[in-house]
Parts: C-alpha cells; sequence; structure tokens
C-alpha cells in the first residue's frame, strides 16, 4: 500500500515539470510587455523599466527565466507578482477561501445528490422521482451564471437570507448561497447517477438473498443497496472536487470572493508569469492528489480491486 | 425453537399451496404466470418441481415467501406454512418467516453473495437478523460452524475474504450455510447447482442432503433436469406454462410417465438418456443400441437422445477414415502474475495433450473447468498460439500457417461457443450473421449467399422469416441454432463446440443434440466436443478424452469409457450422472 502511494507521488512529478514548462511557456508568449501594460498609459522612466526587467528576469530568455523560477520553487520562493507581494503570501491569502468553497459545495453536492438520488432510485416511476428528475434536467442545462444570478436575487434581494457578495474574510456563512450555486450542476448530475446506480443495484440477485435470508428493508437499504451503489458515485464525486475548485472562478467572480478564481484571472491578463504558474501548480498538484485518492478510494469501496502489494 | 405447540406430525403437511395464482403487473393489465398450483409436502420430505424456463416453477417458490419481483403478486389460493396463512402476510410479517423458518438458496453462486462484503460478514448478519445468536463472539462461533456443517473446512480462515476469492462451489455452501443458519423447517432450493460442474454439483447436493436429513429440514427443490428432480426428491411436479401437469412419487413418473410434456422431458434429459443406454449395452454382449428396445413416440419426435444416439451409432462409418485432427504433445503455458511478493508463476493450462479425430466422427473433451478443455480448443482454432506441440488439420501442420492459407483454414473449420446470447452481435439482422463468413471469404454474390442462407436456415430448422430479426427476438435455442447455421456456412470439415450444449434447457438441449447428429450424418462432419457433462457425451461421441489439470487421463471410446472406467476420475465423473439410483423401465 505505502509503495503504491510512493509510487504514485513519484509519478507526479514528471507531470509537474512538464505542466509547468507548458504554462511558464505559454504565458511567456503572450503578445505585449507585461511591464509597459503595467503603466497603463504614463511613459515610464527608462531607467526604473530597466531595473524591473532586472528583478523579474525579464531581460533573460526563456529557458533561464523558467529554471530561476524553477530554483526558487525549490527552496520554497514561489517569486513576486508585480505589486511586490511574494506569490507564496497570495497563495496563502486565497487558496483556503477556494477550497473552503469547494468542501462547502462537495459537502451539499454529496449529501444532497445521494439522499434524493437514493429516494427516487428506490421510488422509481412515483411522483418525486418523476420531479427529481425534471428538476436536475433544469439544473443541468442551465449555465452556471443564470443559476448565480437567480439565486442572488431570490435569496439574496428577495427573502433576504444571504449577502449578494462575500464580506472580506469571507466566512462560512456567506459561502453558503455561493456553493449552493456552485454545487448546483454536479448535484443534479449526482442525484441522476446515483438513482441509476440504486435502481441497478435493488435488482440484483443478491439483494434478492438478502430479503430470502431474513434480513429487514431497513437493514438492506443501507448496507446491501446504498453501499454498493455508492461505489461509482464517490468516485464521480471525488473527482468533481476538482472540478469545483477551477469552476469556482466564474462563482467567485459573481460572488465576489477573494479566492483563487479571481485572483488568477487578473494575474493571467497582467500576464504574471511566475503569478499564474504557481497558481496552476498548486491545482496540478490538487488534482493529482484528488486522482490518487480516488483511487485508493475505489479500492476500499469494492474489494475485488483492492491493490495487490 | 420453541415450537412445541405447533410441531408438525408426520400426518400434517408442513406446506400445503391450493389453487395458487401469480400473475405479473403489466401495462396491459396482469399476466398469469403461476395458475392453480397445488402441492403438499410432509415435514422432513423433498419435493421436487421440474419444467423449463419460464414454466412457473421458480416464481412458485418465490411466492411462498414473497420473493416476487416488484411487478408480481398473488392474485389467488392460499399458502399454509405450519399452520400461518403465508399469502395473507404483511411484508414486516414476512421478514420473521424468511430465513427463520423457511431457508432459502438461490441458483447462481456468481451473483448471489454481495461482492463488497466479506463471507463472515454475510452469514453473521444473517445469524443476527434470524435471533440465532447475539454477541459479536457467540454470532461468530455460530457462523464457522454454519459454514463448517455446509462443507467449508477452513471456515474459520475464510471468514475475512470476499467472495471473489472463492470458487463457485465453495460460494454454494457458503449459500446453503446462509440457507440453513437458523435450522429452517423448510428450505427452497431453486437450481442451487444448475451454474456448476456436474461433479462439484453431486458433492454439493450430497452434503445437502445429509444435512437436511440431520437437521429434519424440508426442501422444495426446484430444477430443470428430470433425473436430477428424480434422484433428489421423493415427490416429484411437473409444471408447464404456469399450470401443474402431473405429480406424485418420483420413480413412478420416471418409468412411467402419463402426460405427454412429461414423457418429452424424459425422453430430453441426457442422464436419464445416458443411463439407459448404459444399462442397454450392460446387459447385452453386442452393445448394440437396438436391443434397447425403445420406441420413439410422436410425442418426443425431435428431442429423442436415445434415438439419437442411435442414429449416430447407425451412420458410424464401418472402415477406419483417415484422421481430421491430429494433435500431438500439445503444451499451453501462460505466465501469471503472483499473489505474494514479486513473484510470478507458470499455469501450465495444457501438458502434452495428444489425440486424434477420425473423420467424420465426434471426440468429446471432458473435464470440470479449469481442466484446460477449452485452452486445447482454442489452440486447435488458432485463436491461441501453443507453447509446444503440434497439430495437424488433415495431415498439415497449422503452425507456420499466415496470411491466405491461414484463412483458408479457418474456412475448413468453424466454432461453436457456449453463450448463445454473447456470441452473436446484437446489432446485426440474423441473416447478415448467418452470411458473414461468406462476406468474409469472398464467396458467391448476393443472391448467391442468399439462397445459402435461406438452405442453413433450412439445414437448423428455422423459419426462412427470421431471416429479417434480431437476435434479441430469437430464444436461446433459436439463437444456438443460428451460431450452428453460421458455422456451418462455409461448408466446413470440422466443427469445435466448446459447450455448445450447456447454457440450454433440456428440452432445448436435446432437440440441438439431435439437430448436430443429423447434420453429422447429412454432411460428415467431424466434431471436436467440449463439455463438462459426460451425460451428454455418451448421446454424442463416438471417443472421449478425460482431462484433468491439463492432461489427458483417460482416452478411449466412448462405450469403453462408460463400461470399463480405468481412472478413478473418470468413475468421478461417471458417478456425478443423476439418476444412478433409479430403475428405469427399459
Amino acid at each position: 500500500m505505502a509503495g503504491y502511494i510512493l509510487r504514485r507521488l513519484l509519478q507526479a512529478i514528471p507531470v509537474l515539470l512538464g505542466t509547468t514548462f507548458l504554462i511558464y511557456f505559454m504565458v511567456f508568449a503572450m503578445p505585449g510587455d507585461p511591464l509597459l501594460a503595467l503603466f497603463g498609459d504614463k511613459t515610464p522612466n527608462p531607467a526604473l523599466l530597466e531595473r524591473l526587467r532586472q528583478e523579474y528576469h525579464l531581460d533573460q530568455p526563456f529557458i533561464v527565466q523558467y529554471f530561476l523560477y524553477l530554483g526558487g520553487i525549490f527552496r520554497g520562493d514561489f517569486g513576486t507578482s508585480f505589486s511586490g507581494e511574494a506569490v507564496s503570501d497570495i497563495l496563502a491569502r486565497t487558496f483556503p477561501v477556494t477550497i473552503r468553497l469547494a468542501i462547502l459545495a462537495l459537502i451539499i453536492e454529496f449529501v444532497g445528490g445521494v439522499l434524493i438520488g437514493l429516494y427516487s432510485g428506490l421510488r422509481k416511476g412515483k411522483l418525486f422521482d418523476g420531479t427529481a428528475l425534471i428538476v436536475s434536467l433544469v439544473f443541468i442545462s442551465l449555465p452556471i451564471f443564470v443559476i448565480a444570478f437567480v439565486g442572488q436575487y431570490v435569496f439574496g434581494i428577495q427573502l433576504g437570507w444571504a449577502r449578494t457578495t462575500v464580506s472580506t474574510g469571507a466566512p462560512i456563512q456567506d459561502l453558503i448561497l455561493p456553493a449552493f450555486v456552485l454545487a448546483s450542476i454536479s448535484l443534479a448530475q449526482l442525484i441522476r447517477l446515483t438513482r441509476a446506480s440504486v435502481i441497478e443495484t435493488a435488482g440484483l440477485d443478491f439483494v434478492r438473498t438478502a430479503y430470502g435470508k431474513g434480513l429487514s428493508r431497513r437493514r438492506i437499504i443501507p448496507v446491501h443497496i446504498l453501499r454498493n451503489s455508492l461505489i461509482p458515485v464517490v468516485t464521480y464525486a471525488a473527482t468533481d472536487f476538482g472540478v469545483l475548485l477551477v469552476g469556482a472562478t466564474v462563482t467567485e467572480g459573481i460572488f465576489n470572493v477573494p479566492g483563487v478564481g479571481r485572483t488568477l484571472y487578473q494575474a493571467i491578463i497582467r500576464g504574471e508569469g511566475p503569478t499564474v504558474v504557481s497558481f496552476v501548480t498548486v491545482m496540478v498538484l490538487i488534482y493529482l492528489v484528488v486522482n490518487l485518492v480516488v483511487d485508493l478510494l475505489y479500492g476500499l469501496l469494492d474489494p475485488r480491486i483492492r491493490y495487490v502489494k | 425453537m420453541s415450537d412445541s405447540s405447533t410441531r408438525s406430525t408426520g400426518t400434517t403437511p408442513l406446506l400445503e399451496i391450493k389453487n395458487l395464482e401469480v400473475g405479473f403487473q403489466s401495462t396491459n393489465g396482469i399476466v398469469p404466470a403461476v395458475r392453480g398450483v397445488d402441492l403438499t409436502l410432509m415435514p422432513g420430505q423433498t419435493l421436487a418441481i421440474v419444467g423449463e424456463s419460464g414454466s412457473g416453477k421458480s416464481t412458485t417458490a418465490h411466492a411462498i415467501i414473497n420473493l416476487l419481483p416488484g411487478a408480481g403478486r398473488i392474485t389467488g389460493g392460499s399458502i399454509m406454512f405450519d399452520g400461518k396463512e403465508l399469502s395473507s402476510y404483511s411484508e414486516k410479517q414476512m421478514e420473521d418467516i424468511r430465513g427463520r423458518e423457511i431457508g432459502f438458496v438461490p441458483q447462481d453462486p456468481m451473483s448471489n453473495l454481495n461482492p463488497v462484503w466479506s463471507v463472515g460478514f454475510q452469514v453473521e448478519e444473517t445469524i443476527r437478523a434470524n435471533g440465532v445468536a447475539t454477541g459479536r463472539k457467540e454470532v461468530r462461533a455460530h457462523a464457522i460452524q454454519v459454514l463448517k456443517e455446509a462443507g467449508l473446512a477452513d471456515a474459520d480462515k475464510r471468514l475475512k475474504q470476499f467472495p471473489h476469492q472463492f470458487s463457485g462451489g465453495m460460494r454454494q455452501r457458503v449459500l446453503i450455510g446462509i440457507g440453513l443458519s437458523s435450522r429452517p423447517k423448510l428450505l427452497i432450493a431453486d437450481e442451487p447447482t444448475s451454474a456448476l460442474d456436474v461433479t462439484v454439483q453431486r458433492r454439493i447436493l450430497d452434503h445437502l442432503e445429509t444435512l437436511t436429513r440431520d437437521i429434519g429440514t424440508a426442501v422444495l427443490f426446484i430444477t430443470h433436469d428430470l433425473g436430477l428432480a428424480a434422484e433428489r426428491a421423493e415427490q416429484l411436479v411437473v409444471m408447464y406454462k404456469g399450470r401443474i401437469v402431473e405429480a406424485g412419487p418420483s420413480k413412478e413418473i420416471l418409468q412411467n410417465p402419463v402426460h405427454p410434456y412429461t414423457q418429452r422431458l424424459v425422453a430430453a434429459a441426457p442422464s436419464l438418456a445416458s443411463r439407459r443406454i448404459q444399462s442397454a449395452t450392460a446387459q447385452s454382449e453386442t452393445h448394440s443400441l437396438s436391443d434397447l428396445d425403445y420406441a420413439p413416440t410422436k410425442v418426443t419426435e425431435g428431442l429423442d437422445l436415445i434415438a439419437a444416439a442411435e442414429e449416430r451409432v447407425e451412420s458410424r462409418p464401418v472402415t477406419k477414415r483417415p484422421d481430421a485432427i491430429v494433435v500431438k504433445d500439445l503444451t499451453k503455458v501462460y505466465k501469471i502474475r503472483g499473489q505474494g511478493k514479486g513473484s510470478s508463476g507458470e499455469l501450465v493450462a495444457a501438458d502434452k495433450v495428444s489425440f486424434a479425430v477420425e473423420k467424420g466422427t465426434t471426440t468429446a473433451l471432458v473435464g470440470e473447468s479449469g481442466s484446460g478443455k477449452s485452452t486445447v480448443a482454442k489452440m486447435i482454432l488458432r485463436l491461441e498460439n501453443p507453447t509446444s506441440g503440434q497439430i495437424l488439420i488433415d495431415g498439415t501442420d497449422v503452425a507456420p500457417l499466415k496470411g491466405k492459407p491461414l484463412l483458408d483454414l479457418r474456412r475448413r473449420m468453424q466454432p461453436v461457443f457456449q453463450d448463445p446470447y454473447g456470441s452473436l452481435d446484437p446489432l446485426r439482422n440474423i441473416g447478415n450473421t448467418i452470411a458473414e463468413p461468406l462476406q468474409v471469404h469472398d464467396v458467391g454474390d448476393r443472391t448467391a449467399r442468399r439462397d445459402r442462407v435461406l438452405e442453413l436456415l433450412g439445414q437448423v430448422s428455422l423459419p426462412q422469416s427470421l431471416i429479417t430479426r434480431y437476435p434479441n427476438e430469437l430464444s436461446g435455442g433459436q439463437r444456438q441454432r443460428v451460431a450452428i447455421a453460421r458455422a456451418l456456412a462455409l461448408k466446413p470439415d470440422i466443427v469445435v463446440l466448446d459447450e455448445a450444449v450447456s447454457a440450454l434447457d433440456v428440452l432445448v438441449q436435446a432437440q440441438i443434440l439431435q439437430l448436430l447428429a443429423e447434420l453429422q450424418s447429412e454432411l460428415e462432419l467431424t466434431y471436436l466436443f467440449i463439455t463438462h457433462d459426460l451425460a451428454v457425451v455418451r448421446v454424442i461421441a463416438d471417443n472421449v478424452c478425460v482431462m484433468q489439470q491439463g492432461r489427458i487421463v483417460e482416452a478411449a471410446s466412448t462405450d469403453a469409457v462408460f463400461d470399463n472406467p480405468k481412472e478413478q476420475y473418470t468413475r468421478e465423473l461417471l458417478n456425478a450422472i443423476p439418476g444412478a439410483g433409479i430403475i428405469l423401465g427399459v
């Protein structure tokens, strides 16, 4: 087991090198001078410009810039943004907010999706099931910003239950509405996935045998139906965590959440190589870890594919 | 058990079903599945319900403990069990009956244990649910005891293992253990061994018999094999299209079947046919089937296995013919990844296998699963390459063949596989399916191919109207006929039949066996017949090779193997044919 995890982590090294190189190259290849853009309409002092160029290694060839940056990472230095703030500080400020939002969304997605999906699947063809199917289809077809605006209007303005924008520090109660919006589409998908999985499992032979051996319905539903149905559901939800982190960009913009999405967007616009690459690197890392966790969860949920060694 | 007040005596029935009606709710109203079934089971006795799939035998059994699928419900009649009217029981009341008083052993051991829970967990939850024992330690001890009784000697070590780590036979033992864990008064066994090898089937049913006799449990046994039913049960009930057509003591029914359907079942059961041929040849010095004094009737036409065997023997060429297939020292070694650290082992699937098949005859490769019989077939078909050894088809070594010569070889040698559902492309209609080999080998033009397809449909006794139908619209037997027609399309000399009748109901199986015998005498085909069932071999094969663990342990003519088996293993296989103890009215 430990060997398997170690091997997977070692595999992450070439993936990280490849992605950082690619992103760094793309930011480098963007047209325009990032420093000139920084000054806007003003004409910059050539001496200052030269000093900045040296400070950010912009006078060096691309490959040297990349390795200087890479060397910095190994020393724990992610570089400095154009505003003078250390990139590591920006990471430390924004990631917790986005991760908090994504975890909240994941909980909403998983709990809601499993409960509604299970109930729907067990009452296939009944009124509740039909309603759940139609409502989930509506959510899947809507773009997320529409859901966000409707949510802001109904819960923020009409009912006054939540703030339409998130206040500084991003307290949990302010994040609940954005989290619901962020989770909505995945939640709808998960309801359908759970429902289909429950219907399939409930028709399997071992469920009939479970009734035959005298177990009660109250025991069969969680132990034999739900437990087996969760295998694809948990895999989907866990993979979705990565999507929720990235998908947060739009939601964060609308609700003014001071998280990764907004900051990354601004960094891309300004062409800040080190900032963009650092953010993406951390995201790739999270993706890799999530994927590893999904694979381990899979083995935990299904003993048939438990790893040898 | 604290049932002193309701204790059944020898005269009151344990289970009495009267005029039972079961229907399935569909969009067009209720479709009846069981129509007016009556049966009576005394305490401690065994009763078997026999019939083909769709006859309502399983539905009747499921109705007793209300395990009917969602759309099924009891629409009339009564089910009296031990003084209780079960047909009026609520789901909650039924929970107390199931497992506690009526045990249930399902059909397919592969799909009836939950793959994500350990075997111990699934036994223990049954024991706890039925209140047989409480407390962790007692429940565990009881689970071990139950599994040991069911024949798992190392139960204490295997409790933590998962179903996929058990073989099919072992899983069925677990299910039997679960079914009997609370010493029920009645055990419903729904085709408990149909998915297993014959030898495993025999061991398990022997064990079940001893166990239920010791506990005093009555058994309701569901099967499609009349021979098996008669061997295992005192009372027989034959069902057809939801009705009981014949009922009574097993031996009487077997010796003197009255209803035409029962007569067909008796004629079609390979176990019974092989026993009959056996007793006939054993009594006469000449070993001739004509001494059988058996008259086929109109009722049994087309599925009479003894008639088929007679036909085969009569059409057998007298003079020695050249060998169509010669196999010399054929060996196949698979590399397997080991369970332990860094260990990789080798699995010898076929070990120096040698045999020859004379042109126009049938040779059967017989053995349990894992004996290597299918591996040999795959190598002969060149679907697998041998590790070493030689295969000669009509005297030509096939190993160096590539490209065009290999294609020509395939044209003369065609396979038919076990699963008629899996071996037909669901998106291709029957006409195109049968014509495909002709297209691949570029035989004839469109009209010529169509004519050939129609001719083939006639040969396998299928109506020509099927040409535009799709596999899902056909029954299992019809599909297997299509597979045979496809195999015959290129007019091959050799047909390799890999468990080609094992997945079929007895009646359909008999029809296909009869068809194969007819086609052989008509077209001078050479068959290599792979099976685990010696009973089928008796009626279809001229020669037998018995395989065990990759080796041929015995090879001789069918008569010689049956009359005078030399190996212990062959004797075991022979004894596993159901119906040994039944005196037949030959």
